[in-house]
């Protein structure tokens, strides 16, 4: 990707300030994190170029706002499929089902954790705790659209759902 | 899902509604934003808001159980510039009751909020809320959209001298932020790796300044303890336990949910609250407070009564009030592992002991269950776990040692039967079935 490419839309700049006025104004760096989801949702993941890009907005190094891209789970710093699905199989999740409907999604789009649907539309990832384990078996939608109780018969649908 | 039970609502009695109830014209129908008002048209010292906290003994809702009056009192009054700090970075496996308590009714923790920060003289605050939960969050946003506008947030609040904004921060996935200095950090937009402690957040927290960090719910409890005073809100629980709790039941029940029952409730009754054990099966284990509280074995717990002390006596933890609940399919060998390797996924790796502990106790719990085990392994396993707690910055060292520790003591002869005979003591297909996901007789 060139450095255009990385750049990011006046409307992303817009909501990233929106962030920044939430904090002293001394401590743009505070606003990285949500910077750094408003970049993935407008690119689809986060190439290195657009890290940099934000942490140069924000007046922070290149490595320190990518120190916090790697970090944490849900930036994706490597390409996904339209959807990305993630299952929770933690304990409590599993005692519900959890990793069942992992294995029920892997067999019917035919791919394992951390791999893509060839026509690009699934990437498939394993989840930690969601904080929805009375919901269980929980997923999550493009890191934002939790869903709950997903037995085969949900699975079948969102899968349907998803065009 | 909302409530599923109550004995005694306080927390809930918003969430009758459910997803219709949480608005701020709801939550002033039913009383929100008057304890507010009456701190502050009152004029209320600080002191006498901290004493009437200290005399409910209120105590942490994150984990800790720490005394939420005495956190606040530890607060430097001179300090220019002071922050509270909501904690609903709500990660440990089991819990899920921050979620539904900023579901159905934001306010209460907004007014808890802006109350703490009268009391300990704080200007602004942030609620670091969890990042797979990002509906919550949204609803957050415009809840303190609501709040602004009313009045209740900003400058010179309902025409008093107490000024307070309040803001929400999402996190992104890391357990480890649920980790008070961890979540400083990232609300400071960097890694989440927890501080050394002393100093203490209430002398150096959010950008070196003194910050008072609760949990979601600690909040919320604060506008009910000040509507029935704190002595009542003590009552209503057992002493040095006071007031209402909710559990987060997940696993082998009929109706896993959150309860909101009083300090003291035996464990028996929120069983049976939940709808009693799916499909009539045999109560095997419960991890009474989060993953990382040691689990007890079911005739422990059918005597335990659920309040921190009951549960500490047992030799576990209340934690978070996250009520893990398994039956006789489970295979406990395979259940630990799956908590090892999230200790090990979630490990920041800033200290070596929980970096590289946390790996060796996954590594060998995960040999033991694929038939590798060796016969000293579960002495391999203890001594992992001596390196580890009490040698790093944070408690996530210990988190990942207490399960091992317990599952062992609790269930030796299980590890014991999987490392002679390669394999689980209850048989794959019972297992399969136990989780409710494939219909009987089907494929």
């Amino acid at each position: 990707m060139d450095n255009d490419n990385a750049q990011l839309s006046p409307e992303a700049l817009r909501r990233i300030d929106r962030e920044v006025a939430k904090y002293p104004a001394d401590q743009k760096q505070s606003a990285v994190m949500a910077a750094l989801v408003i970049a993935q949702d407008e690119k689809g993941w986060l190439p290195k170029e657009t890290i940099a890009a934000v942490a140069e907005y924000l007046g922070m190094a290149p490595m320190a706002a990518y120190e916090v891209a790697s970090f944490y789970n849900m930036y994706d710093l490597h390409p996904v499929g339209k959807y990305k699905i993630t299952v929770c199989t933690n304990l409590p999740c599993a005692l519900s089902g959890g990793v069942h409907a992992a294995e029920y999604v892997k067999t019917k789009l035919g791919i394992d954790f951390n791999e893509t649907t060839a026509d690009g539309k699934f990437t498939l990832k394993e989840g930690e705790c969601m904080g929805a384990c009375g919901d269980a078996p929980v997923m999550l939608v493009n890191n934002k659209r939790m869903c709950s109780f997903m037995l085969p018969e949900q699975i079948d649908n969102l899968l349907a759902e998803c065009k | 899902m909302a409530l599923i039970d109550t004995i005694n609502p306080l927390l809930t009695t918003g969430w009758t509604k459910g997803d219709a109830g949480w608005g701020i014209k709801d939550y002033e129908a039913r009383g929100g934003y008057k304890q507010l008002r009456r701190v502050l048209e009152s004029r209320m010292t600080q002191d006498d808001l901290i004493a009437e906290v200290k005399t409910s003994v209120l105590r942490g809702r994150g984990g800790a159980g720490f005394p939420t009056g005495l956190k606040w009192s530890f607060m430097p009054k001179a300090a220019p510039l002071k922050y509270v700090v909501c904690n609903t970075d709500e990660g440990e496996p089991g819990t899920f009751k921050d979620r539904d308590l900023m579901r159905f009714d934001p306010h209460a923790v907004i007014e808890g909020m802006i109350i703490a920060g009268y009391a300990v003289g704080a200007k602004a605050g942030y609620n670091y809320i969890h990042g797979e939960i990002f509906e919550v969050y949204q609803r957050f946003e415009e809840a303190l959209d609501q709040a602004r506008a009313a009045g209740y947030l900003g400058n010179n609040i309902l025409g008093s001298e107490f000024s307070f904004d309040l803001f929400a921060h999402h996190g992104w996935g890391a357990y480890i932020c649920g980790e008070e200095t961890g979540l400083l950090e990232s609300i400071e937009g960097k890694k989440g790796q927890p501080r050394y402690k002393p100093p203490f957040p209430a002398n150096f927290g959010l950008y070196g300044k003194p910050t008072t960090i609760n949990n979601t719910e600690t909040f919320a409890a604060i506008p009910f303890i000040l509507g029935m005073g704190g002595e009542a809100y003590l009552n209503l629980g057992k002493p040095n336990n006071g007031g209402t709790k909710l559990f987060s039941v997940s696993g082998h029940v009929n109706r896993p949910g959150n309860f909101e029952v009083p300090m003291g409730t035996p464990f028996s009754k929120l069983l049976e609250m939940a709808g009693g054990m799916r499909g009539g099966r045999k109560l095997k284990a419960v991890i009474p407070g989060g993953s990382s509280a040691p689990v007890l074995p079911a005739d422990v717990i059918m005597d335990c009564t659920m309040d921190y002390d009951s549960i500490a006596k047992a030799g576990s933890m209340l934690g978070s009030g996250a009520v893990i609940v398994m039956d006789e399919t489970v295979c406990m060998v395979k259940a630990l592992e799956r908590l090892s390797y999230f200790y090990y996924e979630e490990s920041c790796g800033q200290c070596t002991p929980c970096r590289e502990g946390s790996g060796w106790l996954y590594r060998v719990v995960h040999r033991i269950e694929h038939g590798e085990g060796r016969p000293e392994d579960l002495d391999l396993l203890n001594r992992v776990t001596d390196n580890m707690m009490g040698k790093t910055i944070c408690a996530l060292a210990d988190a990942a040692a207490f399960p091992v520790r317990s599952f062992i003591k609790h269930f030796k002869s299980e590890f014991e039967y999987h490392i002679e005979n390669k394999k689980c003591l209850v048989d794959p297909e019972t297992q399969r079935m136990g989780s409710g996901f494939f219909k009987a007789g089907a494929a």
